[in-house]
């Protein structure tokens, strides 16, 4: 191996133990979504006219909050770090600028697998049943993953920009919004027409509609063939370039920030 | 690999002239360091000594390839400190005025993951882990997160981690601030037999005290510039020993006092306060105090005073009334190096 890749595999090591230790924020990541899920199943989920079960309609969109939760810890951890004395030690020494930054992104990624599959597992004992064949579930992961890691960066930046532990959390509110005005929670179609030409236009919605394509393809309201199909792409595009433009951010600014 | 021929000769380590760095913007711009130069030889500690303030991290910093100066030259290990950062930092170690280890790790964590990032094989890593953790006293507290360590723990582990790959030059940050004496007096030692090993120690610190334990050289930093530098005894020797100090109940007994003691009469804000030098012997004092008691006037308190940081710098930079806070102290007696008041 690379000394570049044995450094990202150490501090993606070290990225991993600190996130499995961070126990408050592992259980905002993993029994927050849960709450919320089951909160818009029972209490409005029945007020809510979607066109089918409101646990099927809703579940895609609990895994993209799920996301930000994770990507919120993430900002607290690189504003930790930069506000620490660590990132000047690793500075002073044969590392790589910015591998630091990959390995709270790989943990971001494992952390929020394992998290995801808690809200899988909830959601299935409370009625939801996924009809994908095994090819849908790895392009749904795929996705998800995608979305995480473009979230993830995003959070990064954060992280590396702001000056205060406060700060960096306040970046949940910001990304705890985004899936609010998308699809995730009801058709955007319900929407007032002034929000529903962001709902329909910014990167949730087609991530949102691609899982749900993907997993309960087949119910009303989840996309299908050809709209599936250009949704997906559509996703596909919004993450990597959302990845590419936030990581090319950060490791901008971390190389700047003294 | 050719590095280039220090200059000042082979046995030169850091040898760094001119160094500049401010920090802000346009009219907010200040100067921080404003022409430093330093040289450390192999083998030999090297104490940066200022107040808060006095530009010592930011030195350390340059020096350390965390940020670039705006003018001078630095060659550290060998390299030129801009053109060759890469292989610096192959030969440094920086240990941070702040602790740099993740308090969600354990111990051996921490080191481990240093010595792999220091690009050790993995069971060399894992070996030298233990051995460091064996060095400094952590091997029982091992396996536990560093956020259950005590603060001198933590500095000791901080250290240790600076010396994952046994450095040719090691940068120390103030490593003993915050600590209580006998951490302080522990830490002393490690960094004597870290030296002991080899490696050149480039340390930062506010104590005189450290400086003089550890420093086989000490620079005075201040106003941007190294005010003066030598051996530790030879600046002490500048500064003067022991004193005895008095408080009286008026400034009429300071008078007498100060009469009966053959040194002049203190003024300003500080007057009911006489200060003696005295060479620190319990004759000497004994002399001196019964020289008090024949003038019948009992001192409120008193008290025996060995140099400080503050005395050095009344001495040596003569500019001490220059900030407020020390207006008070700097009358009187106390603007004259000590020696001459010994006299
Ligand atoms: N990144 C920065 N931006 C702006 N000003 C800075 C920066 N770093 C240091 N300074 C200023 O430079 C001056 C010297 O700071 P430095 O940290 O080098 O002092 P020091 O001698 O290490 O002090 P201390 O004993 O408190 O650690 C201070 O006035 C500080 O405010
Ligand atoms: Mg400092």
């Amino acid at each position: 191996m690379t000394a570049l890749a044995t450094d990202a595999v150490t501090l993606a090591g070290r990225g991993l133990r600190l996130v499995r230790r961070d126990v408050d924020s592992m259980i905002t990541a993993a029994v927050l979504p849960v709450v919320i899920l089951l909160m818009f199943t029972y209490v409005f989920g029945g007020a809510l006219e979607v066109g089918t079960s409101y646990v099927t309609y809703a579940t895609p969109g609990i895994i993209l909050l799920t996301a930000g939760f994770g990507a919120a810890a993430t900002a607290m951890a690189v504003e930790r770090d930069m506000s620490g004395g660590m990132i000047d030690r690793l500075r002073s020494m044969p590392v790589a600028a910015g591998t630091v930054l990959v390995g709270h992104v790989v943990a971001s990624l494992v952390k929020n697998l394992l998290t995801t599959a808690v809200v899988f597992g909830v959601a299935a004992a409370i009625g939801f049943r996924p009809t994908a064949g095994p090819l849908e579930w790895v392009g749904a992961v795929g996705v998800l993953l995608l979305f995480v890691h473009a979230i993830t960066w995003s959070a990064v930046l954060v992280g590396v920009l702001v000056r205060s532990p406060d700060a960096a959390s306040g970046f949940t509110f910001f990304v705890m919004f985004l899936p609010y005005v998308s699809s995730a929670f009801v058709p955007v179609d319900t929407m007032p027409t002034w929000l529903r030409g962001f709902a329909e236009h910014q990167p949730v919605t087609p991530v949102i509609e691609t899982v749900r394509g993907l997993l309960v393809g087949g119910t009303p309201g989840a996309p299908q063939g050809d709209a599936l199909a250009d949704g997906a792409l559509l996703a596909v595009v919004w993450c990597a370039a959302l990845a590419v433009l936030f990581a090319g951010a950060s490791t901008w600014a971390f190389a700047r920030r003294r | 690999m050719d590095r280039t021929p220090p200059e000042g000769g082979r046995d030169v380590v850091v040898h760094a002239t001119g160094l500049r760095k401010a920090y802000g913007r346009g009219r907010d711009r200040v100067p921080v360091l404003d022409g430093v130069d330093l040289t450390l030889r192999r083998g030999e500690v090297l104490a940066l000594l200022g107040p808060n303030g006095a530009g010592k991290t930011t030195t350390v910093r340059i020096l350390s390839t965390l940020v670039a100066p705006d003018a001078g030259r630095a060659t550290v290990a060998g390299f030129d400190l801009v053109r060759d950062a890469a292989r610096v930092r192959e030969r440094i170690s920086l240990t941070g005025q702040q602790v740099a280890i993740d308090l969600r790790q354990t111990g051996r964590e921490n080191l481990w993951m240093m010595a792999r990032l220091a690009h050790l094989p993995r069971r060399a890593a894992r070996t030298r882990a233990d051995e460091l953790l064996e060095a400094f006293g952590l091997t029982a507290a091992a396996g536990r997160q560093v956020g259950t360590y005590s603060g001198g723990m933590r500095r000791r582990l901080d250290l240790a981690a600076g010396l994952v790959t046994r450095p040719e030059v090691m940068f120390l940050d103030e490593p003993t601030t915050g600590l209580d004496p006998r951490s302080r007096q522990a830490m002393w030692e490690v960094v004597r037999d870290v030296v002991a090993q080899g490696t050149s120690l480039f340390l930062t610190t506010q104590y005189l005290e450290e400086a003089d334990q550890l420093a086989d050289r000490v620079a005075l930093i201040d106003g941007g510039r190294v005010a003066a530098a030598g051996g530790p005894a030879e600046l002490k020797r500048q500064v003067g020993q022991v004193r005895l100090e008095l408080e009286l109940a008026t400034t009429d007994d300071a008078g007498r006092v100060a009469a009966a003691l053959g040194v002049p009469v203190p003024g300003g804000a500080d007057a009911r306060t006489v200060r003696v030098a005295t060479d620190g012997t319990l004759a000497g004092v004994r002399e001196l105090l019964a020289g008090v008691e024949r003038t019948g006037v009992a001192p409120r308190r008193w008290d025996l005073r060995t140099p400080t940081l503050d005395d050095v710098f009344l001495a040596l930079t003569g500019h001490a009334a220059r900030t407020t806070t020390r207006a008070g102290t700097a009358t009187g007696e106390q603007t004259r190096p000590a020696e001459e008041v010994a006299a």
